[in-house]
């Protein structure tokens, strides 16, 4: 072989380069034109870590915690890292937990995260755990403790405005609101903490990490620049009065009802109290979902807020209201005076009245200090009769004007979720119940605040704020500032003052100087304090019930509403208690007592007999279990129609499908079998 | 000529350009065994339980050992060839009986702590024992005798390592046949192989029907064009209905045979995920019916995560350390068998072009040396050591882009293994040391 004239190595040669070159070539088009792979390899290797930053804190008007974050701390496991001769017995000893239960966790986590992966042993670790396992955490390689904050309420009290958070249900991921939300993040559900959810929750940060094929993650991608800090939750300033919130929780312990307070310049709510109310802490961490099914089933609904979400008929609360507006449209004039003898008999039917006789309504101040049904009746009756509107249509036009305007029919807007609007009638309300053959006689009682309408105890208050401000109010609200700026765009609506007729004040007057006298000499005079000019309202409100299958008339509900001083008005209060019997027996003492607190700061001594008894009273009612466990039959009843009725559908549309199945089927196998 | 080079010292009669390609390879290869085991909290480089420390180990003893090649005379490589072949086939033998099974493959002997595959080493011995063989005077290539010796020089320890299980390596042996081409082998052997190559695509990617019609078309258009020489010649007419048949039989019986009966069922996997496609019913349950049937196929992964990787390089590939899928785990193998995929992916297409220039520079550098050797057992063996290299390398990187089905060889000199690197180097400093010798006849 010769080094010359031999083609062979040429040959050899060019399938060397050949081979090169076809490789180059896919290389060129794999890396070039292929972006299906960059973004398959960022899939599977990038973690996309969310960081939660610590929620806001919720502080009262005088700078007390009212709701903050704890630290727990959960213990943490990966199963490959454990010793293989762990001191089991120790390390149950150690945390005070028996050795099959720890070693069934232990398999639990095996099973779930596989043997690579970490996960969380024992959740809410007690400080008495933490304190112990991190003494002798050295002996146990493989387990670690890592913090979590859960938000704590250290006060326990205001459960209902103060809400609470739980993981984002699916039909919550669907709506607009919680769109950057991913399954299993917590959110606020209720109260303040659903409401401000956007102030409180933060800024979410994002941190990128490099994962690998045990999905464990390892160093931060591209060192971590493309991450993004998260930015702690801004905390918020109520205009509560935490002491006040938690005096008022006391009075109303084992009642029915609610107490709204509120400042009547700014309309920031000084204290809400719904009874029965619960133990806030109740509903956070690990306990949360037991002791929700418990609260959720006790028949005295705990979890409902009376405040917002339970209307009543007011009552004689609305004497008051009635007295303006018939004042302010002409329909009487303050010393108009009606002869009532214990009773209305104008529409046929005796409707009562307490007083008898003595002149007891011989002017519209002296009807409203002795709260004369009579006279309140026929006023409303002259109101909305009233010529000059020509027919009773257009009088309860006017007058639902009125009545909306002072905030009546719709929500007040108050700022915590779901508040119920309550029942204020219209035209419609009565044409579709009588056909469109009505008169003042039939909707008479709603002059004295019975018969179609209901408001709820905030609705109730904020009509307080208007008599007490002659005219506007602002719309009750919670937060004072968010992360220290009052006038936060999100506060708005809360710095916007509501003019709400062109009511002239000296009718303002007259309407106040009556109640006032509620309380000098009239219905209400146990709201008395010394110095201050107290006006007021009591209210005592029929209701029925269905127990065991019968209508029953249960004892009265117990209204009371106030504002004080008269002439530089700092509180205005509305009390509602249940089926307690008169406004001025159980919600006088509640709002006054509340009043004294909040304008003298504390409670005098001759009126720690009232504290007394308010604290004893016991006035859940007996038939309250009765009705609850009706009420819940009758839904379970609901329910359970409701899932036949979706059986039948349901079978209907199966039988449905599969009979189309069996003729397309038939149609196809005729068809391949004719070819 | 023959004296006045010889004066000169050793070491500058080593050819520079083989050296630098070679350190290239190498300090490429320990950047990319670092890379893929780098972690941001590592608290040092030099870090002994690290694959890269003990790369490095085994560097400096390839490069003791490339010394003492140096060093010593050049005579003894052709002189010791048979015994070294024969001590070769004797490891492999031991390594059959003794073997310590390393994932699934029987082809590792330990010593120690230290282990090492014979397989790796017994190509420098071969590579000797082939070079003797041509280039001693009683060899005549052009008899079939002396051909079929040749063959077995080759295939014998191929026979030995598929015993091993260890099937990727043993096919490398197979690239002494382009030494054996250079050196005499005739031009139908390579045609041949190259038919048959493609002809078992063909029966893989083709209806086996529809296959045999286009065989018998060409076979038909052929006759037609060289009608007239069948009529006057009988030879002509058997060997074209020789052909046809051997196709037929070749296609239609032989190839399912041994999807059937001889390969195994990774292997067959390996082969369709190669070319894109499923397992055919009827290759898969045939190996073994009571296996329970896997969802999707494990090669199919490994060369998924391979593409990923590199493909996900783009063309200026994301940078030094910055390799999410090799640094994590994503590619089975990652330091050993799939490499490329690291550099594929940090340095994308750039560095990856830049590597396939080195390796086809280094390649195409010992052909030349090869070419101007005056005695043939240089020649020869020069081939040997190219012929390997290029095995290895179009494998390899074929394999983690999907273009050759998944066979456990490494690329050389980058791959992560002590083995592997050692003989390599040996491989090339023999060479080298050949070459400084050039002008002494070698017998």
């Amino acid at each position: 072989m010769s080094f010359a004239a031999n083609p062979r190595q040429f040959v050899i040669k060019f399938i060397f380069i050949g081979i090169a070159a076809v490789i180059l070539t896919r290389l060129f088009f794999l890396q070039n034109f292929e972006d299906k792979y960059k973004i398959m390899a960022n899939d599977i290797a990038i973690y996309r870590k969310v960081v939660y930053p610590p929620r806001g804190v919720i502080y009262d008007r005088k700078g007390k915690v009212m709701l903050y974050n704890q630290v727990v701390y959960d213990l943490m496991v990966t199963p490959k890292d454990v010793n293989k001769n762990l001191d089991t017995a120790q390390l149950c000893n150690v945390l005070g937990i028996d050795i099959p239960a720890f070693e069934k966790m232990l398999d639990k986590i095996r099973i779930k995260n596989g043997p690579m992966r970490k996960g969380a042993l024992i959740e809410e670790l007690t400080p008495a755990q933490t304190a112990r396992f991190q003494e002798n955490m050295y002996m146990f390689p493989g387990f670690e403790l890592t913090e979590r904050f859960i938000r704590t309420y250290p006060n326990t009290s205001g459960a209902h405005l103060l809400g609470y958070i739980g993981e984002v249900s699916p039909d919550m991921l669907k709506r607009d609101r919680y769109a950057s939300y991913v399954q299993g993040d917590y959110v606020g559900l209720q109260g303040l903490e659903n409401q401000y959810e956007e102030v409180l929750r933060g800024q979410r940060g994002v941190h990128f990490l490099e994962r690998d094929n045990f999905n464990r993650p390892r160093d931060p991608y591209k060192r971590g620049t493309l991450d993004t800090p998260a930015v702690a939750g801004r905390p918020l300033q109520l205009y509560l009065d935490a002491a006040l919130q938690e005096y008022g929780e006391k009075l109303m312990a084992n009642k029915i009802g609610s107490v709204v307070a509120i400042d009547p310049k700014t309309g920031g709510i000084l204290a809400m109290v719904s009874a029965p109310s619960y133990d806030p802490n109740l509903l956070r961490g690990k306990d949360r979902t037991r002791n929700f099914a418990k609260l959720y089933r006790d028949a005295a609904l705990p979890l409902l807020n009376h405040a917002t979400q339970a209307t009543y008929q007011p009552g004689s609360a609305m004497k008051p209201m009635t007295g303006l507006v018939a004042l302010d449209v002409g329909a009487i004039t303050p010393s108009f005076g009606y002869p009532c003898s214990g009773g209305y008999y104008a529409c046929g039917k005796r409707i009562g009245c307490t007083h008898s006789g003595g002149g007891h309504a011989a002017n519209l101040r002296l009807a409203l200090a002795n709260s004369c049904n009579s006279y309140f009746v026929h006023i409303f009756r002259l109101t909305i009769d009233s010529k000059k509107f020509g027919g009773v249509k257009n009088g309860v036009e006017v007058w639902h004007k009125y009545c909306w305007d002072f905030g009546f029919g719709h929500p007040t807007g108050v700022d915590i979720p779901f508040e119920k609007g309550g029942l204020l009638p219209d035209t419609n309300t009565y044409n579709k119940m009588y056909n469109g053959s009505w008169n003042s006689c039939t909707m008479l009682f709603v002059g004295m605040g019975q018969g179609e309408i209901a408001l709820t105890p905030m609705q109730l208050a904020n009509a307080m704020c208007i008599i007490a401000n002659k005219g506007y109010y602002y719309t009750p609200h919670f937060v004072k500032s968010i992360g220290n700026n009052p006038k936060d765009t999100l506060l708005n609506p809360y710095l916007q003052r509501h003019n709400v007729t062109h009511i002239p004040d000296t009718t303002f007057n007259i309407i106040a100087q009556g109640m006032q006298d509620v309380v000098d000499h009239g219905t209400g005079t146990v709201a008395k304090l010394d110095g201050i000019d107290i006006c007021a309202k009591t209210g005592t409100v029929e209701n029925k019930a269905v127990v065991n299958g019968q209508a029953m008339k249960m004892q009265n509900h117990s209204v009371f509403v106030a504002f004080a001083p008269r002439q530089d008005p700092k509180i205005a209060i509305a009390v509602i208690v249940e089926n307690a019997g008169y406004g001025a027996t159980w919600a006088g003492p509640v709002a006054s007592l509340m009043m004294e607190k909040y304008l003298k700061d504390s409670i005098s001594s001759k009126r720690k007999y009232l504290e007394e008894k308010m604290y004893n009273a016991n006035l859940i009612s007996k038939y309250t279990y009765i009705i609850d466990s009706a009420r819940r039959l009758k839904d379970q009843l609901r329910m359970q129609r409701k899932a036949e009725l979706k059986r039948i559908e349901d079978s209907t549309t199966h039988a449905q499908d599969s009979i189309m199945i069996t003729r397309w089927l038939r149609r196809t196998y005729l068809s391949k079998k004719n070819k | 000529m023959s004296t006045g080079t010889t004066n000169k010292s050793i070491f500058s009669r080593l050819d520079g350009v083989t050296l630098f390609l070679y350190i290239a390879l190498v300090f490429i290869g320990m950047i990319s065994v670092f890379s893929v085991e780098y972690r941001a909290s590592d608290p040092s480089i030099f870090m002994m339980s690290k694959s890269h420390m003990r790369q490095f180990i085994w560097l400096c003893i390839s490069l003791f050992v490339g010394l003492i090649i140096v060093l010593t005379d050049s005579k003894p490589f052709s002189a010791f060839a048979y015994l070294s072949y024969t001590f070769g086939i004797f490891l492999l033998i031991i390594t059959i009986f003794a073997g310590v099974d390393v994932k699934g493959s029987h082809s590792w002997l330990g010593v120690g702590s230290i282990r090492f595959q014979p397989g790796e080493v017994c190509k420098i011995f071969t590579s000797l024992a082939i070079s003797k063989f041509l280039s001693s005077p009683e060899t005549n290539f052009h008899t079939l005798k002396h051909r079929l010796i040749g063959a077995a020089l080759a295939l014998g320890p191929a026979v030995l390592i598929i015993l091993q299980k260890e099937t990727g390596l043993a096919l490398v042996y197979f690239c002494f046949f382009l030494v054996m081409y250079r050196e005499g082998l005739p031009n139908t052997v390579l045609i041949i192989g190259f038919s048959s190559i493609i002809l078992t695509l063909a029966t893989l990617l083709v209806d086996r029907w529809i296959l045999f019609g286009v065989i018998t078309l060409i076979a038909a258009v052929m006759g037609y064009l060289i009608r007239f020489h069948l009529k006057r010649d009988m030879t002509v007419r058997i060997l074209l209905i020789g052909t046809w048949g051997i196709c037929i039989l070749f296609s239609q019986v032989l190839v399912p045979f041994a999807f059937k009966h001889v390969l195994q069922k990774h292997q067959i996997e390996r082969i369709y995920t190669t070319l894109g496609q499923e397992v055919p019913e009827a290759y898969q349950n045939v190996t073994d019916k009571n296996a329970p049937k896997k969802k999707g196929n494990v090669s199919d992964y490994n060369v998924w995560q391979s593409k990923i990787a590199i493909g996900s390089g783009g063309f200026w590939g994301k940078g030094f350390l910055n390799g999410t899928s090799t640094k994590n785990e994503f590619v089975p193998e990652q330091n050993t068998d799939f490499i490329f995929c690291a550099i594929g992916e940090q340095f994308g297409f750039v560095g990856s072009a830049v590597l396939i220039g080195i390796y086809l520079w280094l390649m195409l550098r010992i052909l030349y040396l090869a070419e101007r050797q005056r005695s043939a057992f240089s020649r020869i063996y020069g081939y040997c050591v190219a012929s390997i290299l290029f095995f290895h390398f179009a494998i390899n990187i074929s394999m983690t882009i999907g273009l050759a089905p998944v066979i456990g060889i490494t690329l050389p000199l980058i791959s992560y293994g002590g083995s592997s690197l050692l003989s390599f180097s040996i491989l090339i400093f023999i060479m080298l040391r050949l070459d400084a010798d050039r002008s002494v006849m070698i017998r």
